[in-house]
């Protein structure tokens, strides 16, 4: 999917559109001070339009419009975290979440670098609730609600590697008029939701601290050692155990008398 | 009528610890007892408006703090703290050290119903609890949560194995206890192992968290962090019980076997020092490795340096002198100082450090603290209640010596 904010009039036809395939319900909202409504995702939003007053590359002031969402990460933090497989990759590209493996640890939560997922505080029987990507539509051949909604093409839907050539046709094409990058092309090893922009990232909100390696990467390490613990503990403590005997044995007789072993612990 | 009437013996002996039914009622009212049942009362209703309600109706948790105080104490400040069961385990079954055999099943069982309040309280913190095995179904193995889940559950097992002797000499069942106490090598050892890898797990849960967590506590070594600091705080943990369970209980220690809980104490507050030694020394290089010298400057930084200083390295020279001087009292004071720091370190890590920058920073509600306090007391009542029953610190009659 690709986002080309500069595009984008701020009509919310995808928060509508996104309620309505996927039966969210409508709630009761506010203005944000800068006009967004809702201002944030939430447990019914999977999806809102955020406004923005910011300044282009040009100087120029203007009102940005930017479409917030999961971003489906290519190697996506949230599923690596997950210890039911509740949440994960599909080969098409969406992340998609299986409430019927979902037992709210919130892990995933703590792991999503965009902070994307929302939790149903309220319920006692709570679920995680996020962008599905439309799976749903994308498995019968349709492009997800909000791009099939969208009147000025701001939201596109693709393969990942042709909007990418989009996107570095349009940014790297008109030097002045957008900022000199692509959001998700790195972020976080790469994501399948793109953005480009005449105003800089950071003033979007989009999170610009994210790291550019994939997250699953931070405890792939540590997770490799595992089997090495595994294996190697029982040699070393066994070995040690069998040392520490054979070292009584010899004192023992070296005191010539006889061992107390076997009165309990070990045999 | 005879089976009756033996089955009532049985009850009254083991059960009521040799009392009639009214007159063990009667004992039972203390002002301790009192307190704690009001205490546990409101934590259960509490619990009926957590269950009723959701976790929002009890706790400040949102979207950007999915985990708070049962988290970070009930499970971190737990599993650390329930660290002396291996630790102690392994001495006296792996490297045979026989003089610690008497402080080995009041630390096991600590370790064991400290794992086990951890899965209560994992009971309130899951957003479904009643799933709680999913995870031996839908296997996601590349979850660090995956991991922690395996082991806690297999480690209460064994852990159960290890302490099981006890609860066999209590119950007379003689071929149960000797099976038990055979296999006390092999599960110290696959006990070592799971504590290995889980009390390493909880740090490595954090390392997806890098923009989260303050720079000063992030760091790739944390799961070495937290496994080292385990083997403090279960050494800390072990010396800080075994005063209070000996002062508390020294009725059961009255013409038993005496043993020289000083001398013990000096031993275990000296492997205290050197691991404190080495865990302050690996906080340090984290700082190297991150090059993170000028966040010691900022209110973080000076926080940080509180639990590094206060609860680290002043504990740990604390040892080291109480160890040359001779001094049990010191070894204790220091103890109940490294305690201390490791609830500071865990509560940081999933708490204070933890989202440090975002505005409107999560603290626990009341409630929160009221479930975690109701939880500890009924860790404390179950404690007493065993080693009032079971040979944990006296030696059962039939087995002098024996465990």
């Amino acid at each position: 999917m690709l986002v080309d904010t500069t595009r984008c009039t701020g009509c919310r036809g995808c928060q509508v559109a996104c309620k309505q395939w996927n039966e969210k319900p409508g709630e009761s909202t506010t203005y944000s001070p800068t006009g967004s409504n809702p201002p944030r995702l939430g447990v019914k939003t999977w999806t809102y339009v955020d406004f923005r007053p910011a300044e282009r590359t040009n100087g120029q002031l203007t009102w940005s419009f930017v479409k917030r969402q999961c971003m489906h990460c290519l190697d996506p933090a949230c599923a690596s975290a997950c210890p039911v497989q509740a949440l994960t990759k599909t080969k098409e590209g969406p992340v998609i979440y299986r409430v019927e493996r979902c037992f709210g640890c919130r892990y995933c939560m703590v792991a999503c670098p965009f902070d994307v997922l929302r939790f149903e505080w309220d319920s006692a029987n709570p679920a995680i609730q996020k962008c599905q990507f439309c799976f749903d539509r994308i498995e019968d051949g349709k492009e997800p609600a909000c791009a099939k909604t969208c009147p000025t093409d701001a939201i596109v839907f693709g393969e990942r590697e042709a909007l990418l050539e989009e996107a570095k046709t349009r940014v790297y094409g008109q030097p002045a008029k957008y900022v000199q990058r692509i959001y998700g092309e790195k972020e976080a090893g790469g994501t399948s939701w793109l953005y480009v922009s005449d105003v800089p990232f950071e003033d979007l909100g989009l999170p610009t601290n994210v790291k550019e390696r994939a997250y699953p990467e931070l405890t792939k390490g540590f997770l490799v050692g595992v089997p090495l613990v595994l294996l190697a503990w029982p040699v070393a403590l066994a070995g040690v155990n069998a040392l520490v005997k054979l070292r009584e044995r010899g004192l023992n007789k070296g005191n010539g008398h006889d061992g107390e072993d076997g009165q309990g612990g070990s045999q | 009528m005879t089976v009756l009437s033996q089955r009532r013996s049985w009850f009254s002996d083991k059960i009521l610890m040799g009392q009639t039914l009214p007159r063990y009622l009667r004992s039972l009212l203390t002002p301790f007892n009192v307190i704690a049942a009001l205490i546990v009362g409101v934590g259960l209703w509490l619990s009926v408006l957590r269950y009723w309600h959701g976790l929002g109706a009890v706790t400040n948790l949102t979207d950007s703090t999915p985990w708070g105080l049962w988290i970070g104490f009930d499970v971190l400040v737990g599993v650390s703290l329930a660290g002396g069961g291996y630790m102690l385990a392994s001495a006296v079954y792996i490297f045979r050290l026989e003089q610690y055999r008497p402080v080995v099943r009041p630390a096991v069982l600590t370790g064991f119903l400290g794992y086990f309040f951890v899965a209560v309280a994992i009971l309130f913190d899951l957003g479904r609890p009643w799933r709680l095995p999913y995870p031996f179904f839908y296997m996601g193995v590349m979850s660090v949560m995956f991991l922690i889940a395996w082991h806690v559950f297999l480690y209460l097992t064994c852990q159960f194995v290890e302490f099981s002797p006890a609860v066999f000499e209590w119950l007379g069942w003689k071929k149960l206890r000797k099976w038990a106490v055979s296999v006390a090598l092999p599960f110290t050892i696959f006990g070592v192992m799971l504590s290995t890898l889980h009390q390493s797990a909880l740090g490595a849960l954090f390392l997806l968290a890098p923009e989260r967590l303050h720079p000063l506590w992030y760091s790739p070594l944390i799961p070495l962090y937290f496994f080292v600091s385990s083997m403090g705080a279960g050494l800390a943990m072990v010396i800080f019980e075994s005063t209070l369970s000996h002062r508390i209980f020294s009725s059961q220690l009255a013409g038993g076997r005496h043993h020289d809980i000083g001398g013990l104490t000096l031993g275990m507050g000296k492997a205290a020092a050197a691991v404190l030694f080495l865990y302050f020394w690996l906080k340090v290089l984290g700082i190297m490795h991150g090059n993170h010298w000028d966040l010691l400057g900022t209110a973080m930084g000076g926080w940080f340096l509180l639990e590094m200083l206060g609860g680290i390295l002043l504990p740990c020279i604390l040892f080291l002198w109480a160890v040359q001087t001779h001094n049990v009292r010191l070894v204790r004071f220091a103890s109940v100082l490294t305690v201390a720091g490791i609830v500071l370190n865990r509560l940081n890590v999933a708490v204070i450090a933890f989202n440090w920058n975002l505005p409107g920073h999560y603290y626990p509600r009341w409630s929160e603290v009221v479930i975690t306090i109701s939880l500890f007391t009924l860790l404390v009542v179950a404690f007493r209640w065993i080693v009032n029953r079971m040979p944990v610190l006296r030696d059962h009659p039939d087995y002098p010596g024996g465990h």
